[in-house]
């Protein structure tokens, strides 16, 4: 690699075959980084550590804060947070904006399709097996009809840019995608921490986010109710992402309840409060789809509410998102989202897919598990990180145990090869700034229309070299600027 | 209001004001305890320990390990650590109802309790976790005044705060009053403390102590925020508040029963009472403080949803 002079702080900045945000191959910064950079370059060397250590305190303070359980007294780290902004040029969003409406788009007919006249099976586009045997899969949803045939009105699509600096489709999270709490703090701490750049780069506001989702929810209300009663509903207190739950509710001032707090009856739904039982009209729900209610999924399930299915089925009550909408985004189904795109809209994909080989699939089976070192192999039904095997960076003994579970049960693995995602400047702990790996999770809102605020969640693989950008495994965020032109 | 969130705000206050009546009670009868031992003052242990749920065996170990005990054993459900314990698990449900002021300090007064009674040795552990009540008490109270709204969620915590202040105080009375043995002014200074009102009796009726003018203090004084009488108005206050927020809910039981409770300490001399049964008086301050409790609780928590489709 030939030497590249990229001044302090910039040092340490070693550029490789990922795709650099800021960076072009010869060292040199992009366009619509030129500001961030000079700003950089120029301030004092301990001014970005001072505005570190502000910003994290605002975090705190803030209370957005991750509890640590499995010690007696729970102990709270705030959300690891990256200083440096990642900037995306107006035309580059143009094409993620239109790429995303367009998946969602299909992706809502499939559900539609799927859930009452299954032709896409019948004209053996998708193999009916790979649908049926799904876990994500709800019988029950057959032939409810879902209001304005919206069964997905909120979703954080996964991207991540290749070496070629085309942005592809990683994961499409359909059923209780978070950290858009995330997304809207952070900026707000990135307001008080660099004022003049914000002035200076025009960067395109997203704080109309939390209206935006109660608009959203309310053009999906029953019709013919006069005040509408909007809840979200939490599993409570120990869940992970009890913080975003708050921080919604209170933003859109709505009330927060849990499945406790409701009551059915006569197929309505109600929730308990001091001055007797309030109608309810729209769930916002973040409990997944098995716990929603004991009578028609899992029976132990404390977090919902009896007969909230059969109100739901009823028309009395909406859920965003609907149920049964995990099928479309299992792994192995994904692969097959192109060809949705094609088959309902009749139109090429704007956003790619990531080349995916199914298990399932004899041929890219046998050519897989012979190659298991060059490729990413994971678990359908798991996400956050979890159940898959890296292949370069695994050993002889891990690829053999995968090569056994594949052969086991071909339907629950898919492999991918190995991606190098984009990388961005980071701070790090020593006072540098260094590349790391980073993806983007823009929010999608669909109601009486597609709504995507310009923006999104940057996950940071904080660890040098790391691929994991998961919040579990060591990952953080950044705050994420697109530019009005 | 949520029917839920108004339970833990009102379990929330119940168990606060629960782990600080234990603190006070501890710290007026330990500095009782310095003295030389007497026999009344034995008995009235005894008793005081019973009130506070030592019970049986236990309640007659050595009064120092009594202390430490009822501080910091998380086993027994009325030991501060455990009431401070469930105030904050309450508080931590309802973590958005209460203004952050109020978390920061009960979160804080839990981690001094807990790491306090989790290392007890000597007695200036057990003076350090008194003096934290003390403090972290005052506190949480005038923040909550100050930093909330003073809407349906506070009168909630209002009357939690002031039905557990009135059903606790007659058998702390009676545990002092059924002692056999006469009671000394000792005795009567350690009854006071309890309820921090020595001084504010004696502002009354001078330093002289007899058992009723004590007795008419702590139950029917109307000025003084830890008797019996003044604690009832509070909740008749606390729970017409939460009636104007809560139009359609059935309130006449309610109200007849905290009224009739006001009454009977509004309206009463304490001659007529103690010449009486006492003890029966006594017991019917914390009947009607459950019957209330379950009213309230029917109305407002947990209500038959067939009741809720008559209105």
């Amino acid at each position: 690699m030939p030497e590249r002079a990229i001044p302090a702080p910039f040092s340490e900045y070693e550029l490789g075959t990922p795709y650099d945000e800021m960076f072009r191959a010869n060292g040199r910064a992009r366009q619509h980084y030129k500001a961030l950079y000079s700003k950089l370059l120029s301030l004092p060397s301990d001014e970005l550590l001072r505005s570190k250590q502000e910003a994290d305190l605002s975090f705190f303070n803030q209370g957005i804060t991750f509890t640590v359980y499995g010690r007696e007294e729970g102990t709270e780290r705030i959300f690891p947070h990256d200083l440096l902004p990642r900037i995306i040029p107006a035309s580059e969003w143009d094409t993620i904006e239109k790429g995303l409406t367009q998946r969602i788009t299909a992706l809502n007919l499939f559900l539609k399709d799927i859930y009452n006249e299954r032709k896409i099976l019948s004209d053996g586009i998708i193999p009916g097996e790979i649908i049926y045997t799904c876990k994500h899969f709800r019988r029950q949803m057959r032939g409810v009809k879902v209001p304005r045939d919206v069964y997905v009105s909120v979703c954080g699509t996964d991207l991540i840019r290749l070496p070629s600096g085309e942005f592809v489709v990683l994961e499409d999270n359909l059923r209780v995608p978070s950290g858009v709490s995330y997304m809207l703090t952070s900026r707000k701490v990135m307001k008080q921490t660099f004022p003049i750049l914000f002035r200076k780069c025009g960067v395109r506001p997203i704080e109309q986010y939390s209206q935006a989702l109660l608009s959203t929810l309310r053009s999906l209300a029953p019709e013919g109710r006069s005040s509408l009663t909007i809840v979200l509903l939490t599993p409570g207190v120990y869940n992970s992402a009890y913080f975003e739950h708050t921080y919604l509710a209170r933003q859109m001032g709505i009330e927060l309840v849990e499945g406790r707090d409701l009551v059915v009856h006569d197929n309505i739904v109600y929730m308990r409060t001091t001055s007797g039982l309030q109608r309810v009209d729209v769930i916002y729900r973040r409990v997944d789809d098995d716990f929603l209610d004991p009578l028609t999924f899992r029976a132990d399930s404390e977090l919902g509410a009896p007969g909230l299915f059969n109100a739901y089925r009823a028309g009395n009550v909406v859920l965003a998102n609907a149920l049964g909408t995990g099928v479309a985004d299992d792994k192995a189904i994904y692969a097959y989202v192109p060809k949705m795109i094609q088959y309902y809209l009749g139109e090429t994909p704007i956003l790619n897919n990531v080349e995916t080989f199914l298990m399932s699939n004899d041929k890219e089976r046998d050519h897989v598990c012979g190659n298991l070192e060059k490729y990413v192999v994971k678990a359908v039904g798991e996400s956050g990180g979890y159940g898959m095997l890296i292949g370069p960076h695994s050993t002889k003994q891990q690829q053999e145990e995968f090569r056994l579970r594949i052969m086991e049960q071909p339907r629950n693995y898919i492999a991918q090869p190995t991606l190098a995602l984009s990388t961005a400047p980071c701070f790090t702990e020593d006072g540098q700034i260094e590349p790391r790996h980073i993806d983007l999770r823009p929010y999608v809102l669909f109601g009486e229309k597609v709504t995507i605020v310009p923006g999104g969640l940057t996950r940071v693989a904080l660890r040098k070299g790391s691929l994991v950008v998961n919040s579990s495994q060591g990952g953080g965020s950044k705050d994420t600027w697109v530019l009005q032109s | 209001m949520l029917s839920r969130v108004a339970d833990s705000l009102y379990w929330m206050s119940r168990y606060f004001e629960r782990a600080t009546h234990c603190s006070r009670v501890l710290e007026a009868n330990y500095s009782l305890m310095l003295n030389p031992g007497k026999l009344s003052t034995e008995q009235r242990w005894q008793n005081i320990m019973g009130h506070l749920g030592l019970e049986g065996d236990e309640s007659r170990i050595e009064p120092q390990a009594a202390i430490m005990k009822l501080m910091s054993d998380p086993q027994i459900s009325s030991s501060i650590v455990s009431c401070i314990t469930s105030a904050r698990e309450n508080a931590s449900q309802v973590r958005e109802q209460i203004s952050s002021e109020m978390w920061e300090r009960l979160n804080q007064l839990y981690h001094e309790v807990v790491q306090t009674a989790a290392n007890m040795y000597s007695d200036s552990d057990v003076l350090r976790l008194f003096m934290a009540l003390r403090e972290g008490g005052y506190k949480f109270i005038g923040v909550t005044d100050s930093s909330m709204n003073h809407g349906e969620g506070w009168h909630f915590i209002q009357f939690g705060k002031y039905i557990e202040r009135t059903s606790s105080l007659p058998l702390l009375i009676e545990a002092v009053f059924s002692a056999q043995q006469g009671a000394d002014d000792l005795d009567w200074v350690g009854l006071l403390t309890s309820c921090s009102a020595f001084e504010a009796y004696c502002k009354v009726y001078t330093a002289d102590l007899k058992p009723e003018r004590v007795a008419e203090f702590l139950l029917l004084n109307p000025e003084f925020p830890y008797t019996a009488r003044y604690s009832t108005e509070k909740m008749q206050h606390a729970l017409e508040g939460i009636r104007r927020t809560t139009p359609g809910r059935r309130f006449s039981e309610i109200e007849r029963i905290v009224g009739r409770l006001h009454a009977s300490l509004a309206y009463a001399q304490i001659d007529d009472i103690m010449s009486r049964d006492f003890e029966r008086f006594l017991e019917s301050i914390i009947e009607q403080c459950q019957s209330l409790h379950s009213a309230a609780h029917e109305a407002y928590i947990d209500y038959p949803i067939e009741s809720a489709f008559e209105a």
